[in-house]
């Protein structure tokens, strides 16, 4: 069996799964109005985790991607502060430009460290970016966040109830969009390019590419991701609090992505919805021990499953063919 | 700033620096050995100062002087107990498997060891203070100051410093962690049981965590994420100085200690951006740390 062949086969069943997945984000909370918001949530953080399963890729993990999610987070907090009046549209755009830059900027230092140097530079600039939004407090009122005003869209302005959908149906339309972007870059030479990273970085220069410059890109476009899904995220909590920039939600990302699985894209969205269903109900039912439980399902995911949900899938084909 | 204020800064520096040091050593030792980031030592730290303080709550009405052996014991308690289960239970089956997983997996042992505290201590801030009291303060150059800040503290800095140099280099059981340091291969091919050494390294830095943490129990109030703060810091000062360095987690710890208490009575609202501003610095220029050994790149 070529290569190709296996490719389209291991990666088929999973769109099948990503497809289903959206069109039940989108009906479900149809029938379930607390659902909307939950829905909503899943998404937008799944647009975050698909910036860290893109580093994945190249074999480096990011422990302070939650700097981009916050970046956007607040871009959103400042313009209703200063300029006043938002428009979701208008704050995503600008929650994707200062991102963007942002990643561009931190972008060109940590590209040229690798693994736990690469890891730790990003801790480290997003600490400093925790600290100065914690502590610039006539500017960012501190640990208490900025409060983000509820936008409209196009000049439309909704009820909070309707509001809910909304903001579910444009987090739908641009985490289908990212999911599909993402996985087109990845299939695409520069993709394939970002996984010799993680295989054979210096074979990948010997053919003539700059090693830098690949990582580069990709970590621009995970930026734009983070970005992205933390303007969400302050549109649907209404808030941005410096702890979005806090290390420990770096690491919330990093689990979404392992939860999920790194090795596909779907795996974002397969971890994100895991991730906020077991906090949802485990809050609702056991609220001082959601930290635990998750806990606990990250070491078994771990130690049983190191693939995530997705490997679980292909385990299970594989065992049913007397395995390979 | 007058002078009274800057030798304030200076006491207030050193303390500091001890503790912080104690904390950063420990994570320093375990990377250096097996190679893992410990994002759970902040909780080791936290679990540390909880217990202690607990214990000394329990002894004090017995004889206040017993607070201090309750210290020591809080400490090699929570690190053979915490420390010996996430390294045999936890790390164990992931060894030769993806970093990604080893640093993971101890992001969950953060999670549910910050959530254990939550539940068996509260969130209300616990006082137990005995053991500060207990001592005389001291005046140093006009400043008036406890003798557990700037004497014992720093003490038992210099101490692991000094004891943990003389373990390494000069025993046979330090030899052997050197030797895995080395090359994990050729010591395991002369009958160096590496798993042993992984899990005796890991409970030595695990206690020294909680060693940093019951110390810092007397100065300060036990609060919910003070755990969170202390990985970062640590992490910080471990990285600055190089992971695997311990003298130059020492000098890295006074140096950010310093600089923070100065910025405290300078320019207060910067104190916590201090130690990741120096970290994010340095690693631009020295990528593996002030004291760190440039790595060849591999092929």
């Amino acid at each position: 069996m070529s290569e190709k062949d296996l490719m389209t086969r291991r990666i088929k069943p999973i769109t099948t799964a990503a497809v289903i997945f959206f069109l039940v984000s989108a009906v479900a909370p149809l029938f379930v109005a607390s659902w909307a918001t939950l829905f909503a949530l899943i998404l937008a953080k799944g647009i975050v985790v698909l910036g860290i399963v893109l580093l994945l890729q190249a074999g480096q993990v990011s422990f302070g991607h939650a700097m981009f999610f916050a970046i956007g987070a607040y871009t959103s907090a400042f313009w209703g502060k200063y300029v006043g009046g938002g428009d979701i549209l208008l704050y995503l755009v600008l929650g994707g430009i200062s991102s963007t830059v942002f990643g561009l900027i931190v972008g060109l230092f940590v590209v040229r460290y690798r693994e736990i140097f690469f890891g730790m530079l990003n801790l480290a600039f997003s600490m400093v970016l925790w600290s100065l939004l914690e502590k610039m407090f006539p500017y960012t009122n501190g640990a208490d966040g900025i409060r983000v005003a509820r936008p409209g869209l196009l000049g439309f302005v909704f009820t909070p109830e309707t509001f809910q959908y909304v903001i579910l149906y444009v987090s739908l339309l641009i985490a289908a969009a990212a999911f599909y972007g993402v996985q087109r870059y990845l299939e695409s030479p520069l993709g394939h390019m970002l996984r010799a990273i993680k295989s054979n970085e210096t074979r990948l220069e010997y053919l003539g590419m700059s090693a830098r410059r690949v990582l580069l890109i990709g970590y621009v476009i995970s930026a734009f991701l983070g970005g992205i899904g933390g303007t969400l995220v302050a549109i649907i909590q209404q808030i941005a609090t410096p702890e979005f920039g806090f290390w420990t939600k770096s690491g919330e990302f990093v689990f979404i992505a392992i939860l999920g699985g790194g090795a596909h894209a779907f795996g974002a969205f397969a971890g994100a919805a895991m991730f906020e269903c077991v906090r949802f109900y485990a809050a609702a039912h056991l609220a001082d021990s959601w930290q635990l439980i998750l806990g606990v399902v990250l070491i078994v995911i771990i130690l049983y499953a190191p693939n995530g949900l997705i490997g679980l899938r292909q385990r299970y084909r594989q065992s049913g063919k007397g395995g390979r | 700033m007058n002078s009274t204020l800057a030798i304030l800064a200076v006491l207030d520096g050193i303390s500091y620096a001890a503790l912080v040091f104690l904390v950063s050593v420990g994570l320093s030792l375990i990377f250096g050995v097996l190679r893992v980031v410990n994002v759970a030592h902040g909780s080791l730290y936290a679990f540390g100062a909880y217990l202690a303080a607990t214990f000394s709550i329990k002894v004090a009405p017995l004889s206040p002087w017993l607070t201090y052996p309750a210290l020591l014991a809080a400490s090699i308690v929570i690190g053979v107990v915490c420390g010996g289960f996430i390294e045999r239970v936890l790390l164990r089956p992931l060894y030769g498997r993806d970093d990604v997983l080893q640093l993971l997996i101890t992001f969950a042992a953060f999670m549910i060891m910050d959530n254990l505290q939550r539940l068996i201590w509260g969130v209300q801030p616990i006082f137990a203070a005995e053991p500060l009291k207990l001592l005389p303060n001291v005046t140093v150059f006009g400043v008036n100051y406890t003798s557990y800040q700037v004497i014992l503290l720093p003490a038992v800095a210099v101490a692991t410093l000094f004891g943990l140099r003389y373990f390494l280099r000069r025993t046979l059981a330090g030899a052997v962690i050197m030797a895995v340091t080395e090359d994990r291969e050729a010591s395991t091919s002369i009958g160096i049981d590496a798993r042993r050494v992984y899990f005796v390294t890991f409970i030595i830095g695990a206690s020294l965590a909680a060693l940093g943490g019951a110390l810092a129990s007397p100065t300060t109030s036990l609060v919910p994420g003070m755990g969170a703060d202390m990985i970062v810091l640590s992490f910080a000062v471990a990285a600055t100085a190089g992971l695997g360095q311990i003298e130059g987690a020492a000098l890295t710890a006074l140096m950010i200690g310093l600089t923070r208490a100065f910025v405290i009575y300078l320019q207060p609202e910067f104190e916590v951006l201090v130690p990741y501003l120096l970290m994010v610095l340095v690693l631009l220029v020295r990528p593996y740390g002030l004291f760190g050994a440039t790595q060849m790149r591999k092929i």
